[in-house]
């Protein structure tokens, strides 16, 4: 293929991709909306106003960065591994395979594809937010580069989950019992210097902990870990993943017979 | 001049351990209509599988008009395109969409797509359908939308596994005729069918599997030039209360106006008319009782699972 036709490939799948999720907006975007707003409400307005402050920040503002990237890191993740599983299940991956795609296309289609739901997520929710709370953005390459950088993780992690899953039950058990916890135990409602040093260490091999804190430091210009630190953890961790998911696409592992 | 397809010691074992194809080597020439028949479990759709990239193939090599499958498989892809046997789509797209989307990933930009996405469709008589959710296309227009599918990169080989299951004999008329369009167009075409009927109908050269072995490989008319005797259906005007004997036409009377013959290739029919005319039996129409090609099918693979294949 040429570079031309490479290029025709790789917007067609990320255009199918965002027409899906589009199609679907009600079980895509509207639901991962109302569970932030309600999350505001909640813990922003209701009981972060007897909280007070965390890191010297009033709680709602101390929570908002990590709701947002709560938002893309569960849509990026979803629409990647939901999609990718959806075409396994009906075959229709099949004409992908059959086509002269090569696999870093594919790869970097869905991919794509699950970073503009997730991004597209996190910017309704950021929109929101700020009827909530008030913050201005401390550091703006930052917080574009961690907010892109975690986004493709998730779309690459999610890609992997569906390669791996033979059946619905398998793409909902990381979700539940891998990402939810690590959500939440990643420093999105807290501050993890509240855990006390065993717990604080433990914390530290949670990925999600550098994310947020990465975005919290990016709007609110605070943060319990490193920047640094934190962008190594995210960026290792992409390069890691994307080989993973390319290699197995290019093995054709559960893909091919 | 290269193959269309050419396969060589082409072999697999699936996890688990079984052999689906046990070295195989096969030729298509360019413009050829070629059928591929066998039982289910033959390995037929391994053998597309692994032309299609589906399926890994565990020994051997395949090349489409000369472009190695695993060396040269940009080209080689480029140059195929497959009907599968079972839907492979995404039911919840419209056919257009489907048509456009698979035009990108061979690289053919949205408006040309556009144009030839219209076109198949028209010739395939889906073009009012073109904007509804797949999933609620008939179980013909579903076969239909794949062959258009297939066809949206002009490939030089076309690929299709059993495309006329289920169909009803009107439309497969119909996608014969438009399958013959194709090849007379240039297009080569191999296809796998269980209606026998259909490979003699539409193909020039055959290949039969069985247990992962080609059992024949020649032409339908070669094939067709070993069939040794055939049985005939004769209406009676009459209605007859014994069976007529004939020597050397042995023959059944399966109702008072119905008989069976058996009638060897080196016999005439004529005689066995003059012969019926002398006892009073007057025959009113004729017609054979079986698809030579199915009797012809039935042996050679008969013979295989007995043990008594060429090879």
């Amino acid at each position: 293929m040429t570079s031309q036709q490479k290029w025709i490939a790789f917007i067609t799948i990320v255009r199918r991709e965002i027409q899906r999720f589009l199609r679907i907006w009600p079980q895509t975007l509207l639901p991962p909306v109302i569970t932030i707003v309600l999350y505001f409400v909640i813990f922003g307005t209701l009981i972060g106003s007897r909280i007070g402050e965390m890191s010297g920040l009033p709680y709602i503002q101390f929570v908002a960065p990590g709701l947002i990237m709560m938002s893309v890191i569960t849509n990026s993740y979803s629409n990647v591994v939901s999609s990718f599983f959806g075409s396994k299940f009906q075959r229709n991956i099949e004409e992908l395979l059959v086509s002269p795609v090569p696999s870093w296309i594919i790869l970097s289609g869905y991919v794509v594809g699950g970073m503009s739901r997730g991004l597209g997520v996190g910017l309704i929710v950021t929109i929101l937010s700020l009827y909530f709370a008030d913050f201005s953005i401390h550091s703006l390459p930052v917080t574009i580069a961690i907010v892109l950088m975690t986004s493709l993780m998730f779309s690459l992690a999610g890609l992997i989950n569906a390669i791996f899953a033979r059946n619905f039950d398998d793409i909902s058990i990381i979700p539940t019992f891998v990402l939810t916890p690590l959500i939440y135990l990643g420093g999105v409602f807290y501050s993890i210097d509240m855990l006390g040093e065993f717990w604080g260490g433990v914390s530290q091999i949670n990925p999600i902990l550098y994310m947020v804190n990465a975005f919290r430091y990016g709007i609110a210009g605070i943060s319990d870990i490193n920047i640094v630190w934190a962008f190594t953890m995210v960026i290792l961790f992409c390069v890691l993943l994307f080989s993973v998911a390319l290699n197995l696409l290019d093995k054709g592992s559960r893909l091919r017979s | 001049m290269q193959p269309a397809l050419a396969i060589e010691q082409l072999s697999k074992t699936y996890e688990g351990g079984f052999q689906a194809l046990k070295d195989i080597s096969l030729n298509v020439q360019p413009g050829d209509f070629f059928a591929l028949l066998g039982p289910n479990g033959a390995g037929k759709s391994t053998t597309i599988g692994i032309i299609c990239s589906l399926v890994l193939k565990t020994g051997g090599k395949v090349s489409i008009f000369g472009h190695d499958i695993d060396k040269d498989f940009a080209q080689a892809k480029q140059l195929v395109g497959v009907v599968p046997q079972e839907f492979n789509f995404n039911q919840f797209e419209k056919p257009i969409d489907i048509l456009i989307h698979q035009a990108g990933y061979f690289g053919i930009s949205r408006d040309v797509a556009i144009v030839r996405a219209e076109k198949y469709l028209r010739q395939l008589g889906l073009w009012d359908k073109s904007h509804v959710p797949s999933r609620t296309l008939s179980g013909g227009m579903k076969r239909r939308l794949m062959i258009a599918r297939a066809l949206i990169h002009e490939p030089k080989l076309l690929v299709l596994d059993e495309p006329t299951a289920g169909v009803d004999i009107e439309l497969r008329r119909s996608m014969w005729e438009f399958l013959r369009d194709i090849n007379a167009s240039g297009t080569t075409i191999i296809l796998t069918t269980h209606y026998l009927e259909e490979a003699e109908s539409l193909c020039r050269n055959v290949a039969i599997i069985d247990h992962g072995k080609i059992v024949q490989n020649t032409s339908i008319r070669e094939l067709l030039a070993q069939l040794n005797k055939e049985l005939f259906v004769l209406d009676i005007r009459e209605p007859l209360t014994e069976c007529p004997e004939i020597e050397g036409y042995p023959m059944t009377l399966i109702e008072p106006n119905t008989l069976e013959v058996e009638v060897e290739k080196s016999q005439s029919v004529n005689n066995l008319f003059e012969v019926l005319s002398g006892q009073g039996i007057e025959v009113l129409s004729m017609r054979n009782k079986t698809n030579r090609l199915e009797e012809l099918f039935f042996t050679m693979v008969e013979k295989n699972l007995t043990g008594e294949s060429h090879d």
